[in-house]
């Protein structure tokens, strides 16, 4: 299996000393697709943010391994954060030396070819986030960081964002590990999902369903009330029904 | 009703802007105004309701300008005044962009400076032109650093206050991809804060000229100023209100200059990709 693992040893974050993680430990192996849900202010991004290395953890390690090299790892935000200056193949191209044939492949398999000289400003809210996906994976890196990335689309686009990447996936494996707060979107990409509540991983589940996987399959939507009851009590402000 | 007439209005006009070229009003239009004017200045003059002792015609106007041009000093002070200008509005703007730069990347830079420099732009330079002609005569000096210091202070600070607006995510973005300090600037903090720089660099070129026409009618031997002061001696009130137009054109075409340089480097900003704003 191509992609990074990942190890975090009892990783801790706070900030101006509101703790946000304590001593968290994770293992990911090569290849996996990790999701983490949780509720909002659980630490979710910081923990994506430390993997990334755009927060320095205040205690613990974190380590990423792969074959041979350092770890290439690229992050895709919930805000496309493309460059309104740049043309979508400015973009994709963003921290390269030219390599047109690759950023053509990639625009191709992203659906957005013969639309590289067009401003962000003319694209929709998916394609812009296909360019964001784009200029992430052009890099090909061993670990792939999604921050919330299809969290402001619409419910269809999202569906169709959420079948691209299962595809570019499936055709180049690597590891991923995927913020969200649609519990049914991690139940439909993921190997393995964790649920981060507290500043800890609260419960850590292995989703080994063949795919491509569907909304409507008893296991995962058996699943899928599982971890929202476990996301409605983690938020502890939902008065009991009597 | 009205709301369906305004729908498809507005979807004719969005569609004329887009298959090429403006529409023939915004290219007529705007000169309606000025040829108004100057029929009905034409018109109080040659009925005499106007004196043109007091008024000069505007056949007058042109005739002078024909008469200086004979003789070649018409453009002589044209090519002078422009040139003034453009040497002191290069330096000053040029000054401005990098210690602004300068200012708005580097924290220290900006504690060693900043201050200092705001308070030097809280004087009218103008205030100067005194202080100038005692120390430097009434050379070029004087007048190219006055334009100077006219033309660096808004440059200065548009640069400054872009790049301390510069969207920290665009920033995080560009480090976690890898550019380094040099392209970082180039790629993303320069071209973040490009909109507020063009706003101060079309300022101060309205400050340069300002600044010329106090220098030049000050102390000068050549220039449109000393082609004023000239006339005022003499009583030439065509030549005076000549001397006007010719600074209404200058200004008129250098804000023109700098809308078109605008209008290309900001092509993919949405404020710019419509028509209508040259």
């Amino acid at each position: 299996m191509s992609g990074a693992e990942v190890s975090l040893r009892s990783v801790s974050k706070s900030f101006a000393g509101r703790s946000v993680l304590q001593k968290v430990d994770l293992d990911i192996a090569a290849g996996q697709f990790v999701s983490i849900i949780g509720p909002s202010g659980a630490g979710k991004s910081t923990l994506l943010r430390l993997v990334a290395g755009l927060e320095t953890p205040s205690g613990g390690r974190i380590e990423l391994r792969a074959t041979g090299r350092t770890a290439d790892v690229r992050l895709m935000f919930q805000e496309d954060r493309l460059l309104p200056w740049r043309t979508v193949l400015g973009n994709v191209q963003l921290g390269l030396n030219g390599r047109d044939r690759e950023a053509f492949d990639i625009l191709r398999a992203v659906g957005l070819r013969g639309r590289e000289n067009e401003f962000p400003i003319g694209l929709s809210g998916g394609q812009r986030q296909r360019v964001a996906l784009a200029r992430a994976l052009i890099h090909e890196p061993d670990l792939l960081l999604l921050d919330e990335p299809f969290g402001a689309l619409d419910a269809i686009t999202r569906a169709a964002m959420q079948l691209l990447l299962e595809q570019l996936l499936a055709a180049r494996p690597r590891t991923v590990v995927l913020v969200t707060h649609d519990v049914e979107e991690a139940l439909l990409l993921s190997d393995r999902v964790l649920l981060v509540k507290d500043g800890g991983i609260a419960r850590d589940l292995v989703f080994d369903r063949p795919r491509p996987r569907h909304r409507g399959e008893p296991a995962l939507a058996a699943l899928k009330e599982e971890l929202l009851d476990g996301l409605l009590t983690a938020e502890g402000n939902i008065p009991a029904v009597a | 009703m009205t709301i369906v007439a305004d729908v498809r209005h507005s979807a004719d006009m969005s569609a004329a802007s887009a298959s090429r070229g403006v529409p023939w009003r915004s290219l007529l239009l705007p000169w309606l105004p000025p040829l108004a004017v100057l029929a009905i200045w034409h018109a109080l003059s040659v009925s005499g309701v106007v004196s043109t002792a007091i008024v000069p015609a505007p056949a007058d106007i042109w005739n002078a300008a024909r008469q200086l041009a004979e003789r070649g000093e018409l453009q002589h002070d044209i090519l002078i005044s422009l040139r003034r200008v453009a040497i002191g509005f290069g330096i000053g703007a040029t000054a401005g962009l990098i210690v602004g730069l300068l200012v708005g990347l580097f924290v220290t830079v900006r504690d060693l400076l900043d201050r200092s420099l705001q308070m030097i732009r809280t004087i009218p330079h103008l205030a100067l032109v005194p202080l100038m002609i005692l120390w430097f005569g009434i050379g070029e000096e004087p007048r190219l650093i006055l334009v100077a210091m006219g033309s660096f202070f808004p440059v200065y600070i548009n640069t400054v206050g872009g790049i301390r607006n510069v969207d920290p995510k665009l920033v995080e973005l560009g480090r976690s991809y890898g550019l380094g300090p040099v392209e970082l600037v180039w790629s993303i903090i320069l071209p973040a804060a490009l909109q507020p720089i063009l706003v101060g660099i079309r300022y101060a070129l309205g400050v340069a000229w300002l600044t010329l026409v106090v220098g030049e009618t000050i102390a000068s031997r050549d220039g449109i100023g000393y082609l004023v002061q000239n006339a005022r001696e003499l009583l030439r009130i065509d030549i005076i209100m000549l001397a006007i137009i010719l600074y209404a054109i200058a200004g008129w075409l250098s804000d023109f200059i700098t809308r078109l340089i605008e209008r290309r480097l900001l092509r993919w900003h949405p404020n710019y990709t419509d028509r209508g704003k040259a």
